[in-house]
This record gives structure tokens, sequence and C-alpha cells, in this order.
């Protein structure tokens, strides 16, 4: 275990190593010189010149620009952004508070959904289970901008129970009232993966010998279910829910930009669009390191979850 | 050794074996996928001849005209013909994936071959490699890759080659190990055949099958992939019809009750990838029970 532990938390610092390689690589890969790069048809005053000049240290050798460029962004300093001038770490910070909300809005909802039709199916085999099959996949093959669409010309245009995209809204009860569109579109397409992974995990419980022990002694059927059969199924549950929190981040530069959510994936969306690279390099690299660490983290969680992987043998590999 | 099928933004890439459209995969639905493909590769190939309007034509007197006998699908914004405009999207909309789908699928198979075939170092070195682009998600790797270069179809279609050639690759890995144990490779061996040829030969026709139903399912979550980086903005570019920038073009439309310009090219997208993804799955059941 100990091993394991040390293997995966080496490949993770690998991984981050690799992409901040790239990540600031990226500038002198771009054809031309990194300076008409960065500034991208913005005036070429002297003083902006300089400044860049200073912020990527284009004056010192390769490695000793990465080295202080890494330095600088491990302490938070991500430099400053073209578009809106100020520090990119300010920027982050005024739109983080926007995507958490709405990657926890959607969570929540993949939970409930997922879960709830999960388990159903496979309680109900025929006609709720066909149901519950044919839904999830089509969920699972329906990206994210497309549901986006389908909701906001049924309950937006059609019924107008919900805003449309744009807004400001003001005070939380309002902020969760406009994301709650944005939330299900990002839910839809993990939801319909979660409930085939519940209603998998499930029957696979309800075929084993202690429930059907548990059910001639005569144990209600509702005990028997909740606690010998979905107990059990909760560990693959919550580890394959756990990976979707890390899938859930990066498909929200695509939602967010659907209904104009003013958050990080709409920034990043935003700042590819505007050539502001210091945003975009900061974005990227936060974000794959959050998905690395989300789904160090779940690897890690599931034995604690479920005992049996590590008994098994089947967690680490 | 089953196939992976990796869904957009890359969730459960540590999860394989999770496949949402298996049990849809029998019988009608699986004929009816293949012919739903078939028709759509008909379509783009036959675009220029059976589209009843020049893509790109615009008509502002037309705009956002709906379902009339000239335009079967009524007009966008521009006053362009919604049905022309589909039929010449699946071209780009086949075309992204197939390039796609064919660099990581050669890429993938010579680095999984070599992996299992090599054994050692070599087998660590590709597999650690592998395992870190799997890593990071596609979507992110094409959107850094596309402020990098501009936006245009090339730099969509390289990091999504890069992103997905770890799924053939560890596949083909696994299912090439598994070969080579068997007792027909060390014959040929004996009979001192060099290892490319056994591995060109022999071990290659026989996962190519296996192969093949991963790269249908792949060229789905491509189709997707590319799509959604098209909607944002960063794949095709417009005046081009292609479908995920139709949605995009097709969104404002939506708020004044137009809802065809960019519902139609939705239901095509779903369309094509639950398609392609139970023709996956139908081939990846048909291969494991004709081996059993």
């Amino acid at each position: 275990m100990t091993r394991y532990l040390v293997g995966r938390t080496l490949g993770l610092l690998a991984v981050l190593l690799v992409t901040s390689l790239v990540v600031f690589g990226s500038i002198h890969l771009a054809p031309g010189d990194p300076v008409s790069f960065l500034l991208h048809g913005r005036p070429a005053t002297p003083e902006a010149v300089a400044a860049l000049r200073s912020q990527y240290h284009l004056d010192d050798p390769l490695p000793v620009q990465y080295a202080k460029w890494l330095g600088a962004f491990l302490q938070g300093d991500f430099g400053s952004s073209a578009q809106f001038h100020q520090d990119v770490s300010t920027l982050i910070g005024s739109r983080l508070p926007g995507t958490a909300l709405l990657v926890g809005y959607a969570a929540l909802l993949v939970a409930l959904i997922g879960v709830t039709a999960g388990i159903l199916a496979a309680l109900r085999p025929g006609p709720l289970d066909r149901a519950v099959l044919l839904g999830s996949g089509v969920a699972t093959a329906t990206p994210s901008f497309v549901t986006a669409i389908a909701l906001v010309s049924l309950f937006s245009v059609r019924l107008g129970w919900f805003p449309g995209p744009g807004g400001t809204p003001v005070g939380f009860s309002e902020q969760l009232y406009h994301l709650t569109l944005p939330a299900f579109a990002l839910a839809l397409t993990f939801a319909g993966l979660l409930a085939r992974v519940t209603r998998s995990a499930m029957l696979d419980e309800l075929g084993r010998e202690h429930v059907e022990v548990a059910r001639a002694r005569g144990v209600p059927g509702r005990t028997v279910v909740r606690r010998h059969v979905l107990r059990n199924a909760l560990g693959p549950v919550v580890t394959v829910g756990g990976t979707m929190l890390a899938g859930l981040l990066i498909s929200t530069s695509i939602v967010e930009t659907a209904f104009d959510v003013p958050g990080l994936g709409s920034l990043l969306v935003q700042s590819v669009t505007a050539k502001d690279f210091a945003v975009v390099q900061a974005i990227t690299l936060l974000s794959v390191g959050a998905f690395v660490l989300v789904n160090l983290a779940v690897d890690l969680l599931a034995p604690l979850i479920d005992p049996r992987l590590s008994l098994h043998g089947e967690g680490p590999s | 050794m089953t196939t992976t099928a990796p869904p957009e933004s890359t969730v459960l890439r540590r999860r394989p074996g999770l496949r949402p459209l298996r049990l849809l995969a029998q019988g009608p639905l699986f004929t009816a996928s293949v012919a739903v493909l078939a028709l759509l590769v008909l379509i783009a190939v036959l675009a220029p001849v059976i589209a009843p309007y020049d893509p790109e034509a615009l008509d502002l007197t037309a705009s956002l005209a709906g379902t009339t006998g000239e335009h079967l699908l009524g007009t966008d914004q521009s006053g362009r013909d919604v049905l022309s405009r589909l039929m010449y999207g699946a071209r780009t909309g086949l075309l992204g994936p197939l390039l796609v789908v064919g660099v990581s699928t050669l890429l993938g198979t010579l680095l999984g071959v070599v992996a299992a075939w090599r054994g050692g170092w070599a087998d660590s070195v590709l597999s650690r490699s592998m395992d870190m682009v799997f890593a990071v998600p596609g979507l992110l790797l094409a959107i850094l890759l596309v402020s990098v270069v501009g936006p245009g179809m090339t730099a969509p279609v390289i990091a999504m080659a890069v992103a997905y050639t770890p799924y053939v690759g560890r596949l083909v890995r696994g299912i090439a190990r598994q070969e080579k144990a068997r007792p027909y490779i060390e014959s040929y061996r004996v009979q001192g055949w060099s290892g490319w040829n056994v591995c060109l030969r022999h071990l290659l026709p026989n996962i190519a099958a296996t192969v093949f139903a991963q790269s249908a399912m792949n060229f789905g979550y491509a189709l997707m992939d590319l799509a959604a980086l098209s909607y944002l903005g960063f794949g095709v570019q417009p005046p081009t019809a292609d479908w995920g920038a139709m949605i995009n073009e097709g969104q404002s439309a939506v708020q004044q009750g137009a809802m065809l310009p960019a519902l139609a090219p939705s239901a095509c997208i779903v369309l094509a990838v639950v398609a392609f993804g139970i023709v996956g799955e139908g081939l990846a059941d048909r291969i494991a029970r004709r081996k059993r």
C-alpha cells in the first residue's frame, strides 16, 4: 500500500511537471518571437514590451526562465491579464466562486438523478429498467452544449420557467435559480453514466448469496436492499462519482460559455479568443492540477470506502 | 479484454469496462445504427449533388424563415438553408474524427505492440508515457494548442489525436500481450521468423477486429469533442458549415423562438454519436462471442 501511495504521488508529480513544461514551452512553440506572440496585435509600446520581457524573464536562458516562471506560479503569481489589466490571480479569485457553485450544484444533481435512476432500474426490471437504460444511453451520447440548447429552448423560451443565458443575478437564491439550467446541462451526461454504474453495482450485489440468505430468513425486502445491497453497491458508485467531479470541472468551459456564466471556464474560452495568454496558462495548469488531484484522491479513498477493494487487490494495480 | 469507452471530457478514463451503450447494441438497433452511419457517409460524399442550396449563400431577406416548401428545415439568421448546411456539415463532422481516429489508431497500435512485444524497459517507458497523456484532459490540451496556433481544424485534430492515442495503446498492449503468450507465436519464432514478420503477418491480423471496434467507439467520442471545440469557436471557422459551429451561430436565434437552426445540428450530433457507440459496442460483443 505504501509503495502504491508513493508510486501514485510520484506519477502525479510527473504529470504536473510535464504539463507545466508544455504550458510554459507553448509560448516558445508559437510561431514568431515570444514577445510579439504575447502582445498579439496589442500596441508594442516600450513599456508593454519591457513588462512582458520581465514577466516571462525573456532575457534569461530557457531553463532559468522556466524555473523563475514555475517559482512565481507556485507562489500564486500568475502574471497579469492583458485584457482586464489586473493580476491573473485576482481575476481567477473573482471567477472561482461562480464555477465552484455551478460544479457543486451539478454534482448534487448527478448524485441525486444518477443514483436514484440506477437503483430504480435495478429493483424494477421491465419497462422502467429499459427506460433508464435507453435514457442514460442517450444522455451519455449528448454533449453538454447540445443539452444546453435543448434546455434553453424548452424551459426558457417555450415555458419561461427559467432565465436564459446572461443576466446578473443578485443574491444567493437568485444565483442558484440562474444556475439551474446550466447545472442540469452539465449534469445530464454524468448522471447517465452514474445511473449505469449504480444499476450494475446493484445487480451484482442483488445476485449474491448473502442477499438470498437474508431474504430466505424473512428479512423484509426494504431492509435487505438498504442494509445488504445498497451499502455494498456504494463503493463503485462513490469512486466513479468522484472521478466525475474532475470531469465536471473540465466541462464547465463549455456550459459556462453556453449560458454566459461568469466563471473560470468561460474566462478560459474568452482569454483564448482575446489572446490573453497569461490567463490561459494559469487556468490550464490549475485545471490539470485539480483534475489529477481529484482522480488521485478518489483512487486513494476507494479502499477506505470499500475495504474489499484492498483485500481483493483490485484497487492498486 | 474488453474495449474501453472514452466519453466526453474524459471522465471515466480510469474506469474502463464502463460501456454506456453496450446493452443497446443488439438486434434491430445495431442494424439501424449501421444504416444511419452508411446514410451519413453517403450524405457527406454526395453533399454537393444533393444539397438544395449553396450552404454559404446568404439571403438576408429569408432570415430565420421557418420550415417551408423551399427550405425544408428553414433558414438560419443569415438566411442560409439549414438542410444544406447540415449536409455539408456531415463532411467536416466526419472528416475531423476520421483524422483523429486514423492517427490515434496507427500510433496507439504501434506503441501498444512495441510495448507488448519488447516488454522490459521499453514497456515501462511506453506505458508510463501513455499514462501521462491519459491523465491530461484532451479538451484542455486542445484549448491550449488553439491559443498557441490559433483557431481552425489543425490544433483540435492534433490535440485530440494525441489524447486518444493512449486509449488505443493500452487496449492494444493488453491484447497483444495475451496473443504473444499463445503457442502459435512461439512456433513461428522457432521456425526462424523475425519478430517484425510475426507481428505484422500474424499478431496484427488477430487483434485488428478488436482495435477496429474500439476505433468505431472512439469515432463517436472524437466527433463529440471536435464539435464541442467548434461550438466554442476554436474548431471549424465560419462560414464553413459544421454542426458544432452551427449550434454556436444558432443559439442567439433560439432566444427569439427559432429553434431549428440550433436544434437540427444538435440532433445530428446525438444521432451520429449514438450510432457510432452502438456499432462499436455491437462489434466488440460479436468479436467476444466469436472468440469463445
